[in-house]
């Protein structure tokens, strides 16, 4: 049987986190931590007679992230009420975009370039929408459902949201992770999102398989449970297809803590938003002159910085890859190639497979590392100095990460040093011959067996034997007893 | 006989610098009187203490006495709509669901006037929302005209234009959705401005149809008119709509006659008098504009055609605005909430059932209706359609002509109770008024004479942005109508 053709869409909310102000008011946008109610004004609490003013910098953002998504930007903008009752709305409904009844989005027909296992891969961006975010419910005890009462913070209300939408382009959830995770890279590096923050990216994902009902998974929080969820609903909606029963069209909840999808409450009719005008907010006409400014003064993307990694450091196009995915695992990986100096190859191997491999493991993000790039460096000066061996500079690495402190502290703290002083390891050399003769009796007929010694010696010194020394004084050992000599 | 009660704003500001009125003697005098009559005309919702505006006033009286007073409205008392934001004088709208709302901050033209020196009195009586022509509508009770207690006195500004007829106030704030500043002034013999849209700052006007509606000056001169106008028209960055830019000088406007190097053409719009229009008000209004015409005023007669659509296209773009505006009242954050147990969807629905009057209700069912999926095209983009094609209208005629004249309302001040039963008669009082709301254009409502002992208004319109035209042409009416400074006998 045919396997059965899977398409997915996403609709990826992303705060413009970087402003300093909300999208219509002049309250300041970093409301994460601050207490409930205290970052609000007439406009955002949408208090009778308050009007909206836009925040023109946030028109620029979007247009940053239009072109980088290679959109169409639309000349005028105008702004549309979206309405729906709910009490974390402050005016019942929402300021946003529409793309009917006259209205259009800021930017429409764009696409990203994926790299699917070598294969570039194109996903189209249908449209943006510059729109309000609303305010946020609390449920002081339990969940939406056990909880008593609920409780709103506009604290959130009014923060500017971009709404990316793309064609149902995508065809596995690992796509859909490389796109959102290409996104995040982009944003990150437009400066226009700390894609990092809680809840500053949150996805709805559309999943239809052959041909079957479209399910939307509502309001994932990170690219990881994307990846989960859909999975999870790519296993469910194939065991139905080839079951014979029908998918049904349906919005489902991702449960981050169960890892499944549940129905929502199905509804009865389509919602009527009832989309009309924003009267209050004037036409925005987006000038030739103005796109093209902004364009110029563009940052960087990850494409370019891409070619431009190995074109520069001599990487290969993986490392590369996976060095730009973050933009500040990639500004951390510049850093330390500029203090240290040496091979970039060498920097771009300890952090994609001891840095990286470590944070994943222990489900730590960049932003959680303290170490810095200058610490990267010295701990590669150290390994070249033959200070510490590749092994001990495994074992401090993450140390570094979690405490912050310099590898040269870690390893005179804990006496890391390589010994290669020969009146310190002779002793140690003895006491291995000793406790393994017959290892010594076979590396005096062959000389391969040298080696499970030194293994020894390393084990003992917890790798701070300098192997090539200790090789040395095994091998001149190893000819004295054959020679009958005193090894003493 | 020009009393303390009927002397012009602009007179008074003269006296209180020159220390011939006293601010606390002249609030202490409307005090006495709105104490007096207003029990029984029921102009405001909210009156200010008396200790605190006579603490107030006594404050400014230093300011004059140092030689310190400044300000274009310095120590005038004024009456202000209770949909205009106060900070800290609790703004109902004319509803329950708004009954103890206080708000935290003062819409752009409270600053303004306070800027200027002005002292607000007390919040006027309205219909809901500004729902109505009539002041019946309000949750605080009717208000009466003073030239006829039995009957209205228009609406929805009818508290503000019943406080000027009646002596409690020299000027007073309005706004004009549809007519709202110019019906009552038509209905108590005085003057309401409804201004160019975005003239004036609407931060603060709780909406009922934003995209109609306008703050506007009332008093009882046209040069009352042109002053406090050069108080609230500044621009306004915090109203999107604000338009941009120095205004004229319009007491300087009003004031120098219009010099007549070219003929002041007026033109009388033909669907504005013709069925629907009471003979006596077209009798009187036409009686006027012979009075006018003359030396220089040539009057002629134009169509706007488009102009037998305006009401239906006003009532499904002010309804829709409506259904949208008015979804935030919902008790979470503030005013009226129903006593009840339940989810947050039970508790909003019996909010808004109890909080809201029986015409707020029609209009956000009505405007829900038109917007919604099926209907939109055919009622609110339709509607738009019609409201270009008036603009239109407009702009062909004001190529040929400066002014353009009509009755201000079809009818004569109706009585209490005559029309509230049927909403279609109430919303047929709007047909003159509406026009120029759909259009966007400045009008003004200024008394053109008495029919039985009620008034009547003679509606001037023009350009947009003049104003400063606009003014001129009503005062140089004014004194050849000889109306002006009128109080009701009571």
């Amino acid at each position: 049987m045919e396997e059965p053709k899977v398409k997915i869409g996403l609709e990826v909310h992303v705060q413009l986190t970087k402003l300093k102000t909300k999208l219509f008011c002049s309250c300041p946008s970093d409301y994460r931590g601050k207490p409930p109610n205290t970052y609000v004004c007439p406009v955002c609490l949408g208090l009778p007679g308050s009007l909206p003013k836009v925040n023109i910098k946030a028109i620029e953002y979007a247009i940053m992230v239009a072109l980088a998504l290679n959109c169409k930007i639309n000349k005028r903008i105008l702004f549309f009420r979206k309405h729906y009752f709910y009490p974390d709305m402050t005016k019942n409904f929402q300021i946003t975009q529409y793309d009917r009844a006259g209205g259009a989005p800021i930017a429409i027909n764009g696409y990203l370039k994926l790299n699917v296992d070598g294969k570039e891969k194109i996903i189209r961006i249908r449209r943006i929408n510059i729109e309000e975010d609303p305010g946020k419910l609390v449920y002081p005890t339990g969940s939406i459902i056990t909880s008593p009462y609920t409780l709103v913070d506009y604290n959130r209300a009014g923060i500017a949201l971009l709404e990316i939408v793309t064609e149902p382009d995508i065809e596995t959830p690992a796509e859909a992770r490389l796109f959102l995770q290409k996104l995040r890279s982009i944003l990150e590096h437009l400066g226009v999102c700390d894609c990092s923050l809680e809840g500053a990216v949150r996805t709805d994902a559309n999943i239809s398989i052959a041909g079957g009902g479209r399910v939307e998974i509502k309001n994932i929080g990170s690219v990881k449970d994307v990846e989960k969820a859909l999975a999870y609903e790519v296993l469910r909606q194939k065991e139905a297809f080839l079951k014979g029963v029908s998918v049904r069209s349906e919005t489902r909840h991702w449960d981050d803590v169960r890892k499944v999808t549940v129905p929502l409450r199905v509804k009865e009719e389509e919602q009527d938003y009832r989309y009309f005008p924003e009267a209050d907010i004037p036409p925005i006409i987006i000038t030739d002159d103005y796109i093209e400014k902004i364009a110029k003064c563009m940052p960087e993307l990850p494409d370019e910085r891409i070619k431009r990694f190995q074109r520069e450091y001599g990487l290969p196009q993986y490392d590369a890859s996976v060095l730009v995915s973050n933009k500040k695992l990639a500004d951390f990986f510049e850093e330390a190639v500029k203090l240290y100096g040496g091979n970039p190859k060498k920097v771009a191997n300890v952090i994609i497979n001891d840095f990286l491999r470590w944070l994943y493991e222990k489900n730590m993000r960049i932003s959680d590392v303290k170490t810095e790039p200058g610490d990267i460096a010295e701990l590669l000066k150290l390994m070249d100095k033959g200070i510490i061996s590749i092994k001990i500079a495994k074992e401090i690495l993450p140390e570094m990460i979690v405490t912050g402190k310099k590898p040269k502290e870690i390893v005179r703290e804990k006496g890391l040093l390589r010994i290669s002083d020969e009146q310190v390891l002779k002793p140690i050399i003895l006491r291995v011959f000793s406790k393994h003769k017959k290892a010594v009796h076979d590396a005096l007929k062959d000389e391969k067996a040298i080696n499970y010694l030194i293994g020894q010696v390393m084990k003992c010194t917890r790798g701070r034997a300098d192997p090539v020394i200790t090789r040395n004084i095994i091998v001149q050992l190893l000819e004295k007893i054959r020679k009958g000599e005193n090894i003493i | 006989m020009v009393t303390l009660f009927s002397k012009p704003a602009y007179m008074l500001k003269e006296e209180i610098i020159s220390e011939s009125v006293s601010i606390v003697d002249l609030v202490c005098k409307l005090y006495e009187r709105i104490r007096k009559l207003d029990p029984i005309i029921n102009a405001f919702i909210t009156l200010r203490s008396e200790d605190e505006v006579i603490k107030e006033a006594e404050r400014k009286e230093k300011e004059v006495k140092k030689g310190k007073a400044k300000g274009l409205l310095f120590g005038i008392p004024i009456a202000v709509k209770d949909n205009i934001s106060t900070k800290g004088i609790r703004t109902t709208c004319g509803s329950k669901i708004l009954e103890n709302y206080v708000p935290p901050y003062d819409a752009s033209v409270i600053k303004f006037l306070k800027d200027e020196g002005a002292i607000i009195i007390g919040k006027t009586n309205m219909d809901e929302f500004a729902m109505g022509s009539s002041t019946e509508t309000s949750y605080f009770g009717p208000t009466r005209n003073p030239w006829d207690l039995e009957r209205v006195p228009g609406g929805s500004s009818g508290g503000s234009a019943a406080a000027l007829a009646a002596g409690l106030a020299p000027i007073a704030l309005g706004s004009d959705t549809g007519g709202s500043v110019r019906c009552p002034a038509a209905f108590t013999a005085t003057v309401g401005l409804k201004p160019t849209y975005g003239l004036v700052s609407r931060y603060g006007l709780i909406a009922y149809a934003n995209s109609l509606e306008q703050i506007g000056p009332m008093a009882r001169n046209v040069t009352d008119i042109a002053l406090l106008l050069n108080v609230i028209s500044r621009y306004d960055e915090n109203d999107g709509t604000s338009i941009p830019g120095k205004r004229p000088d319009y007491v300087y406007s009003a004031i120098n006659p219009y010099d007549f190097k070219e003929h002041l053409k007026v033109g009388i719009v033909s669907e504005m008098f013709s069925e629907g229009v009471s003979e006596d008000v077209k009798k009187s209004v036409l009686r006027v504009l012979d009075k006018v015409s003359g030396e220089g005023v040539e009057i002629d007669e134009i169509s706007l055609p488009s102009l037998k659509y305006a009401l239906p296209a006003y009532y499904i773009i002010a309804m829709s605005e409506a259904s949208s505006n008015l979804a935030r009242y919902d008790g979470v954050r503030y005013g009226f909430r129903a006593n009840t147990d339940g989810d947050w969807n039970k508790v909003y629905m019996e909010t808004r059932a109890e909080g809201f009057g029986l015409e707020v209700k029609r209009r956000i069912i009505m405007g829900t209706f038109a917007l919604s999926a099926g209907y939109f095209d055919q009622y609110y983009l339709r509607a738009l359609k019609v409201r270009t094609l008036i603009l239109n209208d407009f702009r062909r005629a004001f190529k040929r002509f400066h002014i353009l004249v009509s009755p201000t309302m079809p009818i004569l001040p109706f009585r209490i109770g005559e029309k509230i039963k049927d909403p279609l008669a109430m919303y047929m009082c709007d047909i003159e008024t509406v026009p120029a709301n759909l259009a966007g254009i400045p009008a003004i409502s200024i008394p053109a004479g008495f029919v039985n002992n009620l008034p009547v208004g003679l509606q001037l319109m023009s350009r947009p942005l003049s104003e400063d035209l606009l003014l001129k042409v009503s005062k140089m009416f004014e004194d050849k109508i000889g109306l002006k400074d009128l109080i009701a006998p009571l």
